[in-house]
């Protein structure tokens, strides 16, 4: 289920209502994001489409709690996100979001294994545990025989698997995915797309995603325009 | 609160090894002075400590706070040795020395210059007062005769105090027939010959001398000892114990080494916390996308400072253990210096111990924390969707 009228729905994991972002520029307001409502249902899989510029890096960071909106709200799973401290938004984003990066984002200096392990750094895990889950999330994503190949002797396509495992190892309620083919070739590209499509379908994961690439957007269940701040449904419709 | 795995920090420490080396270095540096002046003040203080015994007491006029600026008539001596809680010899006589000091220039080996050496006149019982006190070689001097024995330190460090030597002054020559050893203390920076015949050389009043020395039944004579001497309305005395007294000497010096130590090593220090600073605000600022990651994973802020601090007072820890080994070689390091209160050369070693070098480890740390606390605090306030923008 994903709404962008702003009438709501009992099952959303997801409700953001008349969200506002202006960034500024020295004397300069940059509006970014104006009245915004979206719904989103458990186990959506949306892409969000736009010109460049248009805000969908902003949205998701809202999302994500990684910024703080002008006005307006944002629930996710009965928790109003936008009323939370930055300490206690800290430990909402390790147990709920799963980021994906353009550039990957891997620690240079920590092992596939040790990047894919941080999150559960947060978590009271033993080690063996910890262990457990690593090799369960490389394993999901192919690199079972990568764990100890640092970020510069893998692939660009591989890096970005390594993320996408850190992104679901604690198996967060929702993954953020911006722009995660934008860097990687078209084969490489598609066997990222695959296996977030796999995460949907099959782990039931409720997954945003930002791209550009109309290929790409075709895989998720509902495609939503952002253009001027402005959120529209794609011309094939909002499922 | 520290979750940021510390492999991350060893890592990044040694991918950005050559700024990392600066700050150890800068660190290692102060520490290495740090300690050495706190080595060297230690030194001098225990070997002016040792110098004393705890069972003698030191007799000087009242109000004097030196031998040097001591006097004591011979009647008075005379009344001292009489005092209750003295020990006595099998004969029955009071342990004794009746004492004259002063200064005399002599000619050092190495450098060649005039240091003065601290001349001692003493009575013939100086040996069992003085019980720590030992002749090594030859004998000690005949009461009369311009002998002198010579402490272990300067028989070496200076020309013609060797056993056999002759040295002149105040027209006579005076031969050196033996050597003592005072285990290592300030008392071996001396020169030992017959008080009644100092004060006749230098053409003193024979009737006058600086200070007594006795030796107490036991130490807990002494507060008996000193109230009897305090309240004899005949005498006008000062009474310390002989350990107390040189403790006391040595407070000048050791404070005033320390001071001038702390001052130096303050001043390094806050070029060294610079360093620090300097290289922890680098590193976060090359390493910002990778803090507004872990931030993204969920790490907090506080996660973050910890992080940074630990990586800083890490770098600080190997700084402080490489400045104690720097400096270790220099534990027992001979060296010697002025003091004022004999006014002559005391010869003291270099003492690192292992409570100084933990003293050197924490103000490494306490260097490292501020040089580390407000990058880290810099590094947790970075906007997360800001840096991830790369802006
Ligand atoms: N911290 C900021 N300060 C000022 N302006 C900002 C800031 N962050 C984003 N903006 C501006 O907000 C607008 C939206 O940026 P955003 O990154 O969300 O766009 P986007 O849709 O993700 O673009 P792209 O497709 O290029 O990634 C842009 O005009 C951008 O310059
Ligand atoms: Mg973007």
């Amino acid at each position: 289920m994903v709404k962008i009228d702003g009438s709501g729905n009992d099952d959303s994991l997801i409700t953001i209502s008349s969200l506002d972002k202006q960034y500024q520029r020295g004397t300069e307001t940059i509006t970014v994001l104006t009245g915004l409502n979206l719904d989103i249902g458990k186990g959506e899989f949306v892409a969000f489409m736009g010109p460049s510029g248009s805000g969908k890096t902003t949205l998701l960071n809202l999302i994500g709690g990684l910024d703080k909106p002008t006005s307006g709200n944002i629930i996710v799973d009965g928790k109003e996100i936008t009323a939370m401290s930055g300490k206690d938004l800290a430990a909402w984003r390790a147990r709920q979001v799963g980021f994906v990066f353009q550039m990957f984002n891997l620690i240079p200096v920590l092992t596939a294994f040790q990047n894919v392990e941080l999150p559960l750094l947060l978590t009271g895990l033993s080690k063996k545990q910890r262990r457990a889950q690593v090799e369960t999330a490389m394993a999901l994503v192919g690199l079972g025989d990568r764990m100890m190949h640092y970020p510069r002797q893998l692939s660009g396509g591989q890096e970005q698997r390594v993320a996408i495992a850190r992104a679901i190892v604690t198996d967060p309620t929702f993954l953020l995915c911006d722009e995660p083919t934008g860097d990687l070739d078209r084969d490489s590209g598609n066997e990222i797309l695959e296996i977030v499509e796999r995460l949907s379908s099959e782990h039931n994961k409720t997954v945003l995603m930002v791209t550009h690439d109309p290929e790409a957007a075709q895989r998720a269940r509902a495609v939503l325009h952002l253009d001027k701040g402005i959120l529209q449904e794609a011309a094939g419709g909002v499922s | 609160m520290i979750r940021i795995p510390f492999i991350y920090n060893l890592r990044s420490m040694t991918v950005r090894w050559s700024s990392t080396l600066v700050a150890v270095l800068g660190i290692a540096g102060v520490v290495a002075v740090f300690l050495a002046t706190l080595s060297m003040a230690r030194g001098f203080r225990e070997t002016m400590k040792s110098s004393g015994a705890e069972d003698n007491a030191l007799v000087l006029r009242g109000g004097a706070t030196s031998e040097i600026m001591s006097f004591l008539p011979l009647e008075h001596a005379r009344i001292v040795g009489d005092a209750a809680g003295v020990a006595h010899d099998v004969d029955g006589n009071p342990l004794m020395s009746i004492e004259v000091v002063m200064g005399l220039p002599l000619t050092r080996r190495d450098t060649g210059q005039k240091n003065n050496v601290l001349m001692r006149g003493v009575s013939q019982q100086a040996l069992a007062v003085h019980d720590t006190i030992k002749v090594i070689q030859g004998r000690f001097f005949k009461p009369g005769l311009a002998e002198l024995v010579v402490g272990k330190s300067i028989s070496t460090a200076y020309k013609d105090l060797h056993l056999g030597g002759t040295i002149s002054f105040s027209g006579q020559t005076w031969t050196v027939v033996g050597i003592f050893d005072a285990g290592g203390t300030s008392a071996e920076s001396a020169i030992w010959c017959d008080a009644n015949l100092l004060n006749q050389a230098f053409k003193r009043r024979l009737d006058v001398f600086q200070s007594v020395t006795v030796k107490l039944g036991s130490p807990e004579a002494f507060s008996r000892f000193k109230d009897t001497l305090t309240s004899d309305p005949r005498l006008y005395v000062k009474v310390e114990r002989e350990s107390t007294y040189y403790e006391n000497q040595s407070k000048g010096l050791t404070t005033l080494i320390k001071a001038l130590g702390f001052l130096v090593a303050f001043v390094m220090g806050i070029g060294a916390v610079f360093a620090a600073l300097n290289t922890m605000y680098a590193s976060v600022s090359a390493r910002a996308s990778e803090i507004a990651t872990l931030r993204a994973l969920g790490f907090s802020g506080r996660n973050v400072i910890m992080s940074f601090l630990l990586e800083s007072m890490s770098i600080a820890l190997l700084g402080g253990i490489l400045g104690s080994f720097i400096i270790l070689p220099l534990n027992g390091f001979a060296a010697s210096t002025f003091s004022m209160s004999t006014f002559s050369q005391v010869a003291f070693a270099f003492m690192i111990t292992p409570d100084l070098m933990v003293q050197g480890l924490v103000f490494a740390l306490v260097m490292g924390f501020f040089g580390g606390l407000f990058p880290a605090v810099h590094a947790a306030r970075q906007s997360i969707a800001g840096t991830l923008r790369g802006m």
